[in-house]
């Protein structure tokens, strides 16, 4: 109706047409930073690694999962396992972002119920992976001799597989699956990595806290009990 | 219900160190909890839960039967839809949490989008689903689907229900989480064996769980910065946003602006937190925002933002959003935060509280004379205007032979109509199209908590249960509705419940015939080739009105508008007016999405 000139069709609207109006001289990149117009590059992404500790409670997973994937975070691996406290698990998450994407994993994750605390790792954290990988079984010697470059671990041995084990940083991994690359691997298991910040710093902040708080239930427990 | 004090959200004393969040209400305990069913309505009474909206199933039987004893009110509805935007619409208004109830299977199915909803907008509303008994789970049983799987991604969390004696402690976390922090939906799912199972555990008060611990008080450094930033703006402008109503801090913002002189933007869902009639206000920015809101927000040079998220309909393209901006940036959830846009200071907090840390910080207004000015001349080169076609002067033929094609009603005059018939306070809800955007725009919002809408998901059909779950929540409070004709049609069937509750409600349904919005973006983006966006079947909307036992109304000229807005309002129940408007009429100003706010067009030809 309106795509057709009608002579009723007077818009009320009024003022200045959009080339007649002044203009800011700023600019923003995508990611809503505010930018000199000269140098428009975007924040290059980096890999890091994410430690969160939840609560061990169904779901939690598939809360965390399902988070990074409708976000379309890029992420490397996802782990997860249990603490030292059976109440805990923690999640471990590999990602590939940019600076500003860096800190939205870590504030939508922390924004999930069940998740306690949520701390990126520093550059010198503990990093393990584990991989298990299977080659054929006709030069044994050469395979063995390769395990031993890696510090793996032959795990199964028969005439027609041989399968290792290895465990190291990214980097090892690697390196070690092209080294094996040789044989032709038939198959390959790679676990994601865990984490842990290195020295005598917590991986999350609350750890500490929550560890003092366990072991003081412990001793209260320990004398109790003694009392009876 | 509005003589009642809401429940209040407060800190309770012996749990402070575990940090939880412990609501305070006052009930009457009745009969003792037998069942887990009973324990969910116990924990709803303890919460201060006066009605709930909802369907009957078999998966939630139980717990209806508990809700026989029950002093809380329940309102079938029509779809279950419908009782999730009428529990929606009851939390906005209402500031506590709606609840909504349906069954396993098809009943959660359908809350799926008042649930989504809810989310985008942040709005409070607990949804109690039925499921099927706990070891039928996984196997495909009758009317069995993933409820917490399905709704994960769109509620602020979701509890599937596994014991009885700790189901009425797990619906009072969920109201609880709900209601506090920056609000939004919650589901707690309840398999038939839990709700069946005997118990006799009370449900303590509504608590928020040890991990949950939403800020107060932002950082005092941040706070500074953010006071010297703007103490030396030239060009400042707060953008207030719908945690400022949320936060109940529209009072600290009517000070906080009119002591230092500055400017207010808001974003549709904080339509009403600062009022429209004041000078300072420059109404609504974004897509279909004025003309003097866009160019404040294209050119201020610091911008206060209070619980907003930025939405792509705010910004347009945010290369050119507030470009020379410094953004100081007010949120109760960390992760808005540089989520779309930088903030060059974080104020990490609730509202109300950090805009009384930033007063307290202020050692002066900015000066910033010239800046009003400017933003009085835009209000005065962009008005707000649409042109009604005169009776006779312009044009030759003489009125009286005039039809009323000749002279189709601008909705923009049925907005403002109905804005003048009803009282300052009146509350207003509405549809998903163009009529949505003209009520948006020509009703002047005075006081929060009188705009009810679906901003974030954009749901056609709210307007209706929306304006039942409202005049719900607000008896004495007048609600009017407007609808398209398009977005009428999807929920209209909840006029049944407006006449059996005889809710005293006005529809106005802005009828074109047509799914305005879309043919609209046809005429300007898709060569006007009008691909199902017509509606030439649509009913006669007084009549459909009156084969539900409410009053209906039609209108199709000028002259009958006054009287019947005067009639409709005055009648003791719902009534529809069925507005036959000017099919051609489109909304403008307008900034296409992905565009740049200053560059908005004020007609087709400027896009
Ligand atoms: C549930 C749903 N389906 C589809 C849309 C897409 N949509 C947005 S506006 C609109 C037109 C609404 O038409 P109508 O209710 O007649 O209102 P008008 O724009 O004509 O005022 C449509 C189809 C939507 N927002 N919601």
């Amino acid at each position: 109706m309106s795509g057709e000139s009608d002579p009723q069709q007077v818009n009320g609207l009024q003022g200045p047409a959009p080339e007649e109006r002044p203009h800011p001289s700023g600019r923003r990149n995508s990611q809503g930073i505010r930018i000199d117009p000269e140098v428009e590059a975007e924040p290059a992404p980096r890999r890091t690694v994410i430690s969160a500790l939840v609560e061990n409670e169904p779901g939690v997973l598939a809360k965390a999962s399902g988070l990074v994937s409708r976000r379309q975070f890029n992420i490397e691996s996802l782990t997860v396992g249990t603490t030292t406290n059976p109440e805990t698990s923690r999640i471990t998450l590999v990602i590939e972002e940019s600076e500003p994407g860096i800190r939205q994993v870590e504030k939508q994750l922390e924004k999930l119920l069940p998740v306690i605390s949520v701390q990126e790792l520093s550059s010198d954290a503990i990093r393990r992976e584990l991989v298990v990988l299977k080659v054929p079984g006709n030069e044994p010697d050469k395979v063995q001799a390769v395990a031993q470059m890696y510090d793996g671990t032959v795990l199964d041995a028969g005439p027609r597989t041989i399968s290792i084990e290895i465990t190291g940083d990214e980097g090892k991994i690697d390196d070690a699956i092209d080294a094996f690359q040789q044989f032709g691997i038939r198959e390959l298991a790679r676990t994601g990595q865990t984490a842990m910040a290195r020295g005598d710093v917590w991986t999350t902040d609350v750890e500490e806290e929550r560890y003092e708080r366990m072991h003081e239930d412990w001793r209260k427990q320990s004398t109790t009990a003694n009392d009876d | 219900m509005s003589e009642q004090p809401p429940a209040t959200f407060e800190e309770s004393e012996e749990d402070t160190a575990n940090d939880t969040v412990e609501i305070e209400t006052e009930t009457e305990i009745e009969t003792p909890v037998s069942t887990g069913a009973s324990s969910v309505i116990r924990a709803l009474e303890v919460a201060g839960v006066e009605t709930c909206f909802g369907v009957q199933g078999g998966a939630i039987m139980p717990v209806y039967d508990a809700l026989y004893d029950s002093s809380i009110r329940h309102i079938t509805m029509a779809h279950e839809q419908g009782a999730a935007h009428a529990a929606d619409a009851y939390g906005i208004v209402s500031g506590t949490p709606g609840v909504c109830l349906a069954t396993s299977g098809p009943g959660a199915t359908n809350l799926v989008t008042g649930i989504a909803d809810a989310s985008m907008d942040s709005d409070p509303m607990i949804a109690l689903t039925g499921q099927v008994p706990t070891a039928f789970v996984g196997n495909d049983a009758f009317q069995e689907t993933d409820t917490t799987g399905l709704t994960a991604p769109i509620t602020k969390t979701n509890y599937f229900a596994t014991d009885s004696d700790s189901v009425g402690d797990t619906v009072g976390e969920a109201f609880a989480v709900s209601g506090t922090g920056r609000p939004g939906p919650t589901v707690v799912d309840l398999p038939k064996d839990v709700t069946n199972g005997q118990t006799d555990r009370e449900p303590g008060k509504p608590r928020t769980p040890s991990t949950y611990d939403p800020p107060t008080e932002a950082d005092s450094e941040a706070v500074e910065q953010a006071a010297r930033t703007l103490e030396r703006a030239e060009k400042p402008v707060i953008l207030a946003g719908g945690g400022v109503i949320k936060g109940e801090a529209s009072e600290e913002l009517r000070e906080f602006a009119t002591e230092y002189d500055i400017p207010v933007v808001t974003t549709m869902p904080a339509l009403g937190a600062f009022p429209e009639d004041h000078e300072l206000a420059m109404e609504m920015a974004g897509m279909h925002g004025t003309g003097y809101a866009n160019m404040a927000v294209t050119h201020c040079d610091v911008m206060l933002a209070v619980g907003c998220r930025f939405d792509d309909r705010l910004t347009g393209g945010v290369e050119t959003f507030a470009p020379d901006a410094k953004l100081l940036h007010v949120d109760i959830d960390p992760a808005e935060i540089s989520k779309n846009i930088a903030a060059d200071v974080a104020l990490i907090g609730d509202a109300g509280t950090v805009l009384e840390q930033l007063e307290d910080e202020m050692e002066r207004a900015p000066d910033i004379p010239e800046w009003n000015d400017q933003c009085t001349t835009w209000k005065a080169e962009y008005p707000m205007d649409y042109a009604v076609p005169s009776e006779a002067s312009s044009d030759d033929s003489p009125t009286s032979s005039r039809t009323p094609q000749d002279r189709p009603l601008r909705p923009e005059f049925v907005v403002e109509a109905m804005d003048e018939a009803t009282s300052d306070e009146a509350i207003v809800t509405t549809g998903v199209g163009q009529h949505q955007m003209w009520a948006c725009q020509y009703w002047t919002y005075r006081h929060p908590r009188t705009w009810v809408s679906s901003h974030g998901l954009g749901t056609m059909g709210y307007g209706l249960p929306a304006a039942i779950g409202a005049k719900v929540a607000e008896p004495e409070k007048q609600v009017v509705c407007f609808e398209g004709d398009g977005s009428f049609l999807m929920t209209c069937q909840e006029l049944s419940v407006a006449v059996r509750e005889n809710l005293d409600i006005t529809v106005a349904v802005l009828n074109n015939a047509a799914v305005g919005m879309v043919r609209q973006w046809q005429d300007a983006f898709f060569e006007g080739r009008h691909s199902a966006s017509q509606y030439p079947w649509v009913p006669a909307f007084d009549k459909l009105a009156e084969a539900f036992g409410a009053q209906g109304f039609a209108v199709h000229e000028y002259d009958e508008v006054a009287d019947t807005i005067e009639a409709a309002v005055a009648y003791d129940g719902p009534s529809v007016i069925d507005f036959h408007i000017d099919p051609g009429a489109n909304v403008y100003p307008m900034v296409p999405s992905g565009g740049d706010n200053g560059q908005f067009a004020l007609s087709e030809d400027q896009l």
